[in-house]
Order: structure tokens, then sequence, then C-alpha cells
């Protein structure tokens, strides 16, 4: 493992940061304000949960991060530097898999290494190993159809991970997932994540989730998108640092941070 | 992963063990439904003709077609004439595969271009194209009407098709492209078109009995070897065995080849399930 990641050039981590980002959507109909002055910083190594009721902006405001869609005012920086599309140093690990069903797993994990040309031996190299660290070592050439829903979404996170980005993007990832494979594969990734020294996004409208996994909660209000709030997620009561996030869901603080995020989020039930 | 299911063990339930018998039974049943069926017609089209029933002058009978087609086998003709239609054939249904995938990717390149093109697209398609046949053998002489029919026939369908193949790929894989940074041709190469082989194995199988339509109707009128023409001129001297006997070779011409695509189609398709 540690052969293939100090072969890769090891640059400062990225710092990324969001500047007073808005974003309005326009149709015939209308304009729609999604987000509003949105300011935002990840720091490198960082962990930070988004929250936020469904239709809030949460998932729009990744892909400004990402780089996918360009917001009507407002900036995107990495370490300074604006960006105006995709960049290799951020990864984004969408809803679903979306595993192209025509190429075997390790085809699969490749695909970003491939698309940004990297080198194809030493990207089949590191997809073997992340892939084998998920415990998928003996699926290789397998093809998704043959693979169970939380195995195809460790295929997905080395799929992200082996372009080795700074900043990795979470998009509700374990949405379509049922609740024994969630939290199972939660502690995972988040091992991993944390092994290779990623900085994370979660966004994610499960409260537990975001306080299990992350250093910092941001709450968004409801449409248009701001940043209502702020939390920073800390265990005292857990010796030896962080503690992994099913453990982290027995603590006591879990329910403390758990009520109060509920109240900031407001939460009506319509209808 | 169906290995388990059809290595039914010694040890299997009595319950399973009917299943499976009756399952055997009904397929064979099936079959031979299937075969009795063909028999039968081929009966009625040997005896009613032969009681004087229909007249045998227009529809000619099995027995009689026999002698007619070894007589076309002996001396070669009829493998010359069966080559012309398919060799015909495969032209053009690779030319309009190959040229309605590239149109097809060229309107799902530019939405703009597509919408512009749209309806002309449609009338094209609507179009009997057969009325274009004399024209055809104006423009392009004997050979190159009968490929030039079959690409008409075929190719506006199979861009509509393709088309609409290409655009109802899942626009969260195009988004997962684009994160990393793909260019809109390396959404096309990674991502559309291979996701788009069931749909174009779909316009395969449809495209070789337009093509074939296309060939027949060309060599109507301007070929001098073909099924088609074999048809067209035995109609004319009123010689119903050669035109039935034409008629025969190219129903079992089509059947092989619908054969081979299916093949083509249960490789390809084992990847894609």
């Amino acid at each position: 493992m540690s052969a293939v990641l100090a072969a890769v050039p090891s640059v400062a981590q990225a710092r990324l940061e969001l500047r007073d980002i808005s974003l309005r959507y326009f149709t015939r109909e209308g304009e729609t304000e999604a987000l509003s002055g949105i300011s935002f910083t990840l720091a490198p190594s960082e962990f930070v949960g988004i929250i936020g009721q469904s239709g809030c902006g949460k998932s729009t405001m990744l892909s400004i991060m990402a780089g996918i869609l360009a917001p009507t005012s407002g900036k995107v920086l990495i370490d300074g530097q604006r960006i105006a599309g995709p960049m290799p140093r951020v990864g984004y690990m969408l809803q679903q898999d979306y595993l192209f069903e025509w190429r075997t797993i390790v085809d699969n994990a490749v695909l970003g290494a491939e698309i940004q040309g990297l080198d194809r031996d030493r990207a089949r190299a590191r997809a073997v190993q992340l892939l084998e660290k998920c415990g998928l070592g003996d699926f290789l050439h397998h093809y998704p159809r043959q693979l169970s829903g939380g195995m195809r979404q460790r295929v997905a996170l080395a799929r992200t991970l082996v372009t080795n980005p700074d900043v990795v993007l979470l998009d509700e990832p374990f949405s379509a997932l049922d609740s024994q494979t969630r939290l199972a594969i939660a502690d995972e990734v988040v091992d991993l994540l944390r092994q290779e020294g990623k900085a994370v996004v979660l966004v994610t409208h499960d409260i537990g989730e975001a306080i299990a996994m992350t250093d910092r909660v941001v709450v968004l209000s409801r449409r248009p998108g701001r940043i209502r709030s702020e939390f920073h997620i800390d265990f005292p009561s857990h010796r030896g640092g962080r503690p992994t996030p099913f453990a982290a869901r027995s603590l006591p603080e879990f329910n403390d941070y758990f009520n109060t995020l509920w109240k900031e989020l407001d939460v009506h039930v319509e209808g | 992963m169906s290995k388990a299911e059809s290595t039914a063990p010694a040890a299997c339930s009595a319950q399973y063990r009917s299943f499976l018998r009756r399952d055997r039974r009904n397929r064979a049943l099936c079959a031979a439904t299937q075969a009795a069926l063909l028999l039968l017609l081929l009966a009625l089209w040997e005896i009613l003709p032969r009681m004087q029933w229909v007249n045998p002058m227009f529809t000619s009978y099995p027995s009689a077609l026999w002698p007619t087609f070894l007589d076309l086998a002996k001396n070669g003709k009829l493998a010359h004439h069966t080559w012309s239609t398919l060799s015909a054939t495969i032209i053009g249904f690779t030319l309009s595969m190959l040229l309605g995938t590239l149109v097809a990717a060229a309107l799902w390149w530019s939405d703009y271009v597509y919408k512009i093109l749209d309806p002309f697209l449609v009338v094209a398609n609507a179009m009997p194209k057969i009325a274009f046949v004399p024209i055809f053998y104006i423009w392009l002489g004997s050979d190159y009407s009968i490929y030039g029919m079959a690409v008409a026939i075929a190719v506006f369908i199979t861009i509509m098709t393709a088309h609409t193949g290409f655009r109802s790929i899942d626009p969260n894989k195009i988004k997962l492209a684009r994160t990393f940074g793909a260019t809109r041709l390396q959404v096309l190469i990674k991502v559309v078109l291979p996701g788009s082989v069931p749909t174009l194995i779909s316009v395969l199988k449809m495209n070789v009995g337009l093509a074939l339509v296309g060939v027949i109707v060309g060599e109507f009128q301007s070929a001098n070897s073909g099924l088609g023409f074999l048809i067209i001129n035995g109609s004319q001297i009123f010689k119903m065995n050669v035109v039935m006997t034409a008629i025969a070779v190219l129903a079992v011409l089509s059947g092989l080849m619908y054969l081979a695509i299916y093949r083509i189609e249960m490789a390809v398709m084992r990847r894609y399930a």
C-alpha cells in the first residue's frame, strides 16, 4: 500500500474553499434560488458533514465543489486557486454506485484513472490494492451484477480513491443500502478515508450518520440554502482518539448532538 | 451463477423431479406442435393444388419445387443468386449500421442539430422508400441502387432508435464520468456507446430484415441476378416453380441470418444483464 502511495508525488494537501456562492436555476416559468451566500472552508484531513432537509441544495453544493456545476456568483478555490471545472484533486462519490455493467470490477475501479489519462499499470495496481483492502480481492474479475449492494458501493469508493484525490465528496453514499449494511460500511469507509488522510465532505439527511462520521456538522436552511449553523463534534468521554462511527453512536455525547441538530433542522412533517 | 440450477443432483426432492419432468414435457410438446404445424402447412400446399381445389398454376406445390430446386442448384445458379442477395444484404445493413450510428452520435453530440433535423428525420422515416426504386436505378445504376435501397429503408429507423438509446443512458453515469473530468468525446466513447450495445443489437436485428426487403425490392427493378431477380423473372414468364423455390430459399436465408444475429446477441448480452 504505502509503496504505491509513496510513488505518487505528494503535494501539500488541498484546502477547499467556497466564497460567497449563490446559485439560481432558470426555467421558462421563472427563476429559483437554490443556494444563497454560502461561504465554507474545508481544512486538510478534516471531515465535515452537511445536513439539511431534502431540496435544500446539499447535493447542489457538492456539485459546485466538484466543479461540474458553475455557481451563478461566487468562487470555488483550492489552495487559493480559483477552479472552473472538475479537478483531479477532488473526488466525488455519488448516491448510488453507478458501476458500468459491461466492465469487470477492476475495470470499473480504474475508470477515473483512465479518463484522467493516468498511468494504466500503476492505476490498476492501486485499484487491486484498494479492492483487496475492501475485501473484494476475490471479485476483481466479476461483473457488478454478481455483487451485493454493499460490495458495489465499496467498489465505487475504490473507484473514487484510485485517482488519489485530496478531497473526497460523499453525496449520501449509503442511502441505497439497507440499515445493517449502512452501519458496517460507514466504519470501513471512515477508516479507509482517515488512513489515506483525505479531507471529506459528507452530505446526508441522516443526522446520526453526520454526527458519527464527521468532525464538524454544517446545517443548511430550507431553500434557498444558506448556512444556518455549525457544530464541532467531539467525544471527550471516549479515550484514545476519535471513536469509530459505530462506537460513537453509543456514547453519551451522541444523543446530545442528535437533539441539538434535530431542533436546528426544525423538521416539520407536512400532510 | 445459473450453474446451481442446471446440475440437478440426484438427491433433490421428488417434487422437484416432477417439476423438471413437467418442464421437459412442456418443451417437447411445444417443439412437436411447431413441427406438426409446419408439416400441416406443407401438406395443405401439396394437397390443395393437386386436388385442383386451387389452381396449381398459381401456387405450384412442394413436390414440384424439388426438381426445380435440384435443377437450379445443379449448375450453381441458385448458389450464385443466393450469394448475390446475401452479399448485398450484408453490405446494406453494415452500411446502414455504420452510417446510422454515426449520425445518431452526431445528433447526441449537438442537441441543436437534433432539434433542427428531428422533423425531417421523422418524415424521411415515414416515407415509403420503395417509391424511390426507379429513381435510385437512374441515379446509382444497377448494383449501387440495390445497396442504396437497402440503406434507404434501414438507415432512418437506425438513426432514430440509436439516438433514443443514446439519450436514455442514465444521466448519473454521465455525471460520474464528468466528475473525473471526462470530455464529451470520452463520455461518448466510455459511457454512451458501450452502454448502448443492447440497443444497437436490437437495431441490428431489425436492420437485417429491413435491408433484405430493400435488396429484394432493388433486385425487382434492376438486377440480373439475386433471388429478387429470380422471383420477378420467374413470374414474368409464369414459371411459378422458380418463383416459389426462390421464395423458399429466401425464407431459409432470413431464418439463418436471424439465427446468426441471435448468436451474436447471446454472446454479447451475457455482459449486460
